[in-house]
């Protein structure tokens, strides 16, 4: 499938495996999964190489099961992932929301095909975009990250790994079939160059131990089970132990927890790769595969002396919202471009706070957009 | 003798933390708790190593009140979660506490899926034919023409037999007692965590607050004696001729069989998987 030259130790990965090769990297102990187009790569590269490692493959009786089985392992103590498509994204929506409220570290790739419903197996689409950060029910905040090239699938996939473990929450890596099936030469780093992330344990004894401890970190030290420290873990609401409650200072305290542990580590969270921004008056908008044309529009857009740039959010939950904010200010045009029919457009308006014009296009009929339409639209809304 | 019994119960309780309980009075679960509590001590399993975890439901409560590692879970899924934490960490013994609702309707799937892949886990349905903690619906081990809110003019399918299929999807240890015979349970429950595999005991219960009462079946005396007139040992049954039996249910280990367990077959693979020479991916 992929072949290794001798110079440079460069090779030549397809997006998939290079997420696989990430989570090997990030050292990743377990994987359950259910068979899905286009992802199904990543479940089959792991099957053959955790067992190496001493790590565990299971192939779950559907993606319900498999992102329980994650969550159990990750609680049980090891770095823990899934990988899907949107139909079993959509399954897994309820347990996603329980790792949220327990705050268990786990990783769920989601590697976007056309929908609704089955929709597309074997067609590219950005239409998972709100999903990702609404998707379960409830107030919750959720960490997602948008990779655009087979190298940053690989380096996202540590990173999801290592926000997952540090803030003790779900991270949603948002692929896409053009992004999990392109195969490119790509140079992966050394692993002593890889930082990996490890949990926060605790230091107290067991009797003063709580799993949900509200800190000025928001993020509790976490035991796993086996250790000695015997807590309960529970989807209903509940107290800094892990016992259910109803009392609404617990309840108000706890959901203020799971926001607040996102939002004040929003600056180690949010990266946005920009290009040509420094003197840019006009900026294309864009993440994931749509983000490979935009950045071509935009060179093309330079080479005839138009003063264009690039806003790639690497990360688009939580949303670069100072960024944006601050990029506006010397902004007159911000084409947001999304192979949706406008999701993440709603954020760029609300964010842009109406200092920049804002212009949007969407492509939503399975093809990529190209960086001709892209350039054309930039000229004509210009 | 009931003090010492009571004694080792309030040992593994979190007595200070989460009493009293959600339990009808009358209710059975809390004697298949007992039962439960009574064969870890039994077996000396220390309370660390132990992981209990259930899905939702009156049973599925049973963990937030016993001092293990315990992990309540979302509706139906107990059983793909405990399949996560002991795949992950094999020296943990770990049970699943579910319901006829939670581990035969929503949970089927990984109920049937459990037993076929054969992990060591230990799992207790607590069966009282109905849905308690939403108020008394149909369940999937609701008997036919039996009343639950939501068949009010009585059952017209029929109910599930827990155990014939765990025991068609492979399970390795399927047994059944009751709460009314309750010191059989307990040593059923020691069978089960002792066996290798995947094993099933289903205990039948009673809910004499709202099954009880949609039926007429009276209070919860009534509802024990009733187990303990339609219980038939397996090996009384054996004696027993079949017409006696036509209203009755089985009760003890009904199948007891070996096959390998799905964590010492994946040794296997991990061994096989490492013996290969090293491909290029």
């Amino acid at each position: 499938m992929q072949q290794k030259t001798n110079r440079r130790n460069l090779r030549l990965l397809q997006g998939n495996i290079a997420c696989a090769l990430g989570a090997l990297a990030a050292r990743v102990e377990f994987f359950a999964g259910y068979p899905i187009t286009p992802s199904t790569e990543i479940a089959e590269y792991l099957a053959r190489e955790l067992p190496k490692q001493a790590g565990k493959f299971i192939q779950m009786e559907d993606e319900i099961g498999s992102i329980a089985a994650v969550i159990g392992a990750s609680l049980a103590g090891v770095k823990a992932m899934t990988a899907t498509s949107g139909p079993g994204f959509s399954l897994m929506q309820e347990n996603i929301g329980y790792a949220y409220m327990a705050e268990v570290p786990c990783v769920v790739v989601n590697v976007q095909r056309g929908g609704p419903s089955t929709g597309l197996p074997t067609k590219v689409s950005q239409s998972d975009t709100m999903q990702v950060r609404w998707g379960t029910h409830g107030d919750y905040h959720a960490i997602a990250l948008a990779p655009s090239s087979v190298r940053e699938s690989f380096d996202l996939t540590i990173r999801a790994f290592n926000l997952s473990e540090k803030y003790r929450t779900p991270v949603i890596l948002l692929l896409d079939e053009v992004i999990g099936h392109m195969r490119e030469i790509v140079e992966l780093p050394q692993p002593a160059e890889i930082r990996v992330a490890k949990r926060w344990k605790p230091t107290v004894p067991p009797e003063w131990y709580q799993h949900f401890e509200i800190n000025p970190h928001f993020v509790s030290p976490m035991a796993s089970f086996g250790e000695g420290y015997r807590y309960n873990v529970t989807g209903l609401t509940h107290d800094p132990l892990g016992f259910p409650t109803s009392r609404s200072d617990e309840i108000k305290n706890k959901l203020e927890k799971l926001r607040n542990k996102i939002e004040h580590n929003i600056n180690d969270i949010v990266q946005v790769r920009e290009e040509f921004m420094e003197d840019a008056t006009c900026a294309v908008f864009a993440y994931g595969s749509a983000a490979r044309a935009a950045q071509q529009a935009v060179r093309m857009a330079r080479q005839k002396r138009i003063k264009a740039g690039l806003i790639q959010p690497l990360t688009i939950w939580p949303f670069p919202d100072v960024y944006m904010e601050h990029a506006s200010e010397q902004l007159d045009l911000i084409l947001v471009c999304e192979l949706n029919q406008g999701q993440l457009i709603g954020e760029v308006v609300r964010t842009s706070c109406g200092k920049a014009r804002i212009g949007g296009l969407h492509r939503y009929d399975g093809e990529l957009l190209t960086p001709d339409e892209i350039f054309r639209k930039m000229r004509e809304v210009k | 003798m009931e003090q010492a019994m009571t004694n080792v119960t309030h040992h593994y309780l979190r007595i200070k933390k989460k009493f009293p309980n959600v339990w009808c009075p009358g209710c059975g679960i809390g004697i298949a708790f007992g039962a439960i509590i009574r064969a870890v001590d039994d077996l000396k399993l220390p309370q660390d190593e132990v992981c209990m975890v259930s899905g939702i439901g009156c049973s599925s409560r049973m963990p937030v009140y016993v001092d293990f590692n315990t992990l309540h879970t979302t509706h139906g899924r107990p059983l793909a979660f405990a399949t996560g934490v002991k795949f992950a960490k094999p020296e943990l013994n770990v049970m699943v506490i579910t319901g006829d609702g939670d581990g035969l309707a929503i949970g089927g799937n990984h109920f049937i899926h459990a037993c076929r892949r054969n992990i060591d886990v230990t799992t207790i349905l607590i069966n009282n034919n109905t849905y308690g903690m939403t108020g008394g619906q149909l369940s999937p081990s609701t008997p036919y023409e039996k009343r639950a809110t939501t068949a009010p003019y009585g059952n017209v399918e029929r109910g599930f037999d827990p155990c014939d299929l765990a025991k068609s999807a492979g399970a390795v240890f399927v047994a059944r007692g009751t709460v009314y015979h309750v010191v059989q349970l307990q040593k059923l429950i020691k069978q089960a965590i002792l066996k290798k595999g995947f094993s099933l005991v289903e205990v039948i219960s009673q809910c004499p607050t709202i099954y009880g009462r949609l039926n007429r079946e009276g209070d919860a005396v009534e509802m024990m004696k009733w187990q303990k007139e339609h219980a038939v040992s397996v090996e009384a049954a054996r004696k027993t001729p079949p017409d006696k039996l036509k209203d009755k249910f089985l009760t003890g280990v009904l199948w007891d069989i070996e096959f390998p367990e799905y964590i010492e077959e994946y040794e296997k693979v991990i061994k096989r998987s490492q013996g290969e020479k090293p491909k290029e991916p």
